[in-house]
């Protein structure tokens, strides 16, 4: 039986890896290979990487960062951020990367997705999307959730699925910072509206928010964090065992 | 030296950095001189089985593989490169593969129930039906990283290891010095890593 992953995310700016807390104050956390060993050897099913550089050179330096991880880390690595092309796929995939996942730059150009998937697979294109709600209905927003695109988010995840993109990251601006448990509505409106694997991110505070989460939503492929296990608030060692104990699949 | 065989699918960063990891000495090759020095031969693959075989017959690398691996030489295909050393694949059409393990490639869509997802994506535990020197390192349980849409059918008695998906699906095959995982032992953590070190550790078979 497959079971539910347990993802860290790591933002990396200009080499080092940050979160901020609603996308805001982003603080200096840890060295993005150490992380990574660290969560590999600890239990993490995933690492997502996320380039929040937006200079050349930052964008150069998180490169050779992403091939050093991947020299010393086997476990998949999804990479994103500043994927704006079919070339900038080529260069993250050529480092190691398994997947790559797409946000603003599918919103500036859908075609992107069914570009990438033609050329590397479904299995290889991310669809991630910063969700809140506006008036009752989900929105996307782009720029790191500082831009309301007045685009639907159900019917913009649809459409991404159609063009080939292989797994949705539901980014909850709502409950991203938080840590009062995943947004649940929301991703029960994403589970219902497609048939690839999704994954939960915003909101998560304590272990029993990702029991909650796979309990009450058997669809939720797998749940992604980072400041709870950055700053070792929650070990996922513990949290796995936890989860084993509510009869959810982990690997241990 | 283990040869990675290189036809022009697919990025081999990861598989390269893995047996390296496990002190092994690799390299990625085109060259048919180079397969024939190796001690050891790996055919990796991703994306479509249709592609794949044509590089694989158009490059003449396949018949190196399969002339080698027939002299004994211990050969691993993963992902995809474990498919293609089936003898065909039903994957948008119909193909021929290497035909070193006896069976076939179909989709996984055939044998699953309707509400799960495809691909197979994800960590499963193995469950093994034969004894095999690719699992001297491992446990049965132990999870293993997949993604793909097809799966081998009717393997027979090469059917060392399946994960189950609503259906037993192959993991993993062998048939004398011919191995192949549908998993990726390079993203499969420290278990994938004692895989591909076991499989560094064997001898080539006389026959």
């Amino acid at each position: 039986m497959i079971t539910k992953r347990i993802i860290p995310c790591l933002d990396v700016k200009n080499g080092r890896v940050v979160k901020g807390v609603n996308f805001a104050g982003l603080s200096d956390v840890s060295s993005p290979v150490e992380l990574a060993k660290y969560y590999s050897d600890h239990g993490a099913d995933e690492l997502v990487f996320y380039d929040i550089t937006a200079s050349a050179e930052g964008r150069q330096l998180f490169t050779d960062i992403l091939c050093e991880v991947a020299r010393t880390v086997f476990i998949p690595l999804t990479v994103g951020g500043g994927i704006n092309t079919v070339d900038d796929f080529d260069r993250v995939l050529k480092c190691g990367a398994d997947k790559v996942s797409v946000n603003s730059g599918a919103i500036r150009n859908p075609a992107l997705i069914g570009e990438a998937a033609k050329r590397y697979g479904d299995q290889c294109v991310v669809l991630s999307v910063d969700i809140a709600r506006v008036d009752g209905t989900f929105r996307v927003f782009a720029k790191g959730g500082r831009e309301n695109t007045g685009m639907e988010a159900i019917e913009w995840i649809r459409r991404g699925v159609d063009a080939g993109a292989g797994e949705i990251v539901v980014n909850s601006i709502d409950t991203d910072g938080v840590k009062r448990g995943f947004d649940l509505e929301m991703l029960e409106a994403v589970c219902n509206a497609v048939s690839v694997p999704v994954i939960a991110s915003g909101g998560a505070g304590c272990i029993d928010h990702f029991t909650t989460l796979f309990q009450a939503l058997p669809k939720v492929d797998a749940g992604l964090a980072a400041s709870i296990f950055h700053f070792r608030e929650v070990e996922i060692k513990d949290l796995k065992a936890e989860l084993r104990k509510n009869n959810i699949p982990v690997r241990l | 030296m283990i040869a990675i065989v290189d036809y022009g699918v697919g990025n081999l960063f990861s598989l390269c950095s893995s047996f390296a990891a496990v002190g092994a000495d690799a390299v990625v090759t085109a060259d048919p001189d180079v397969i024939r020095q190796a001690d050891k031969i790996i055919l990796p693959g991703v994306g479509a089985f249709g592609d794949a075989a044509t590089k694989l017959r158009e490059s003449g690398l396949g018949e190196v593989v399969k002339s080698e691996a027939k002299n004994g030489k211990p050969l691993m295909g993963i992902c995809l490169g474990m498919q293609l050393l089936f003898e065909k694949s039903y994957e948008y059409g119909e193909h021929e593969g290497l035909g070193l393990i006896p069976g076939e490639i179909r989709p996984i869509a055939d044998v699953i129930p309707k509400d799960l997802k495809i691909p197979h994506i994800g960590w499963n535990p193995l469950r093994f039906h034969r004894e095999s020197p690719l699992f001297k390192h491992v446990k049965e349980g132990d999870c293993v990283y997949f993604v793909h849409s097809f799966y081998a059918a009717n393997c027979d008695d090469a059917l060392l290891a399946s994960a189950e998906y609503g259906a037993e699906l192959t993991a993993a095959v062998g048939r004398g010095n011919v191995y192949g995982c549908q998993f990726h032992p390079e993203k499969s953590g420290n278990v994938g890593l004692s895989i591909l070190r076991a499989f560094c550790e064997m001898e080539v078979t006389s026959c």
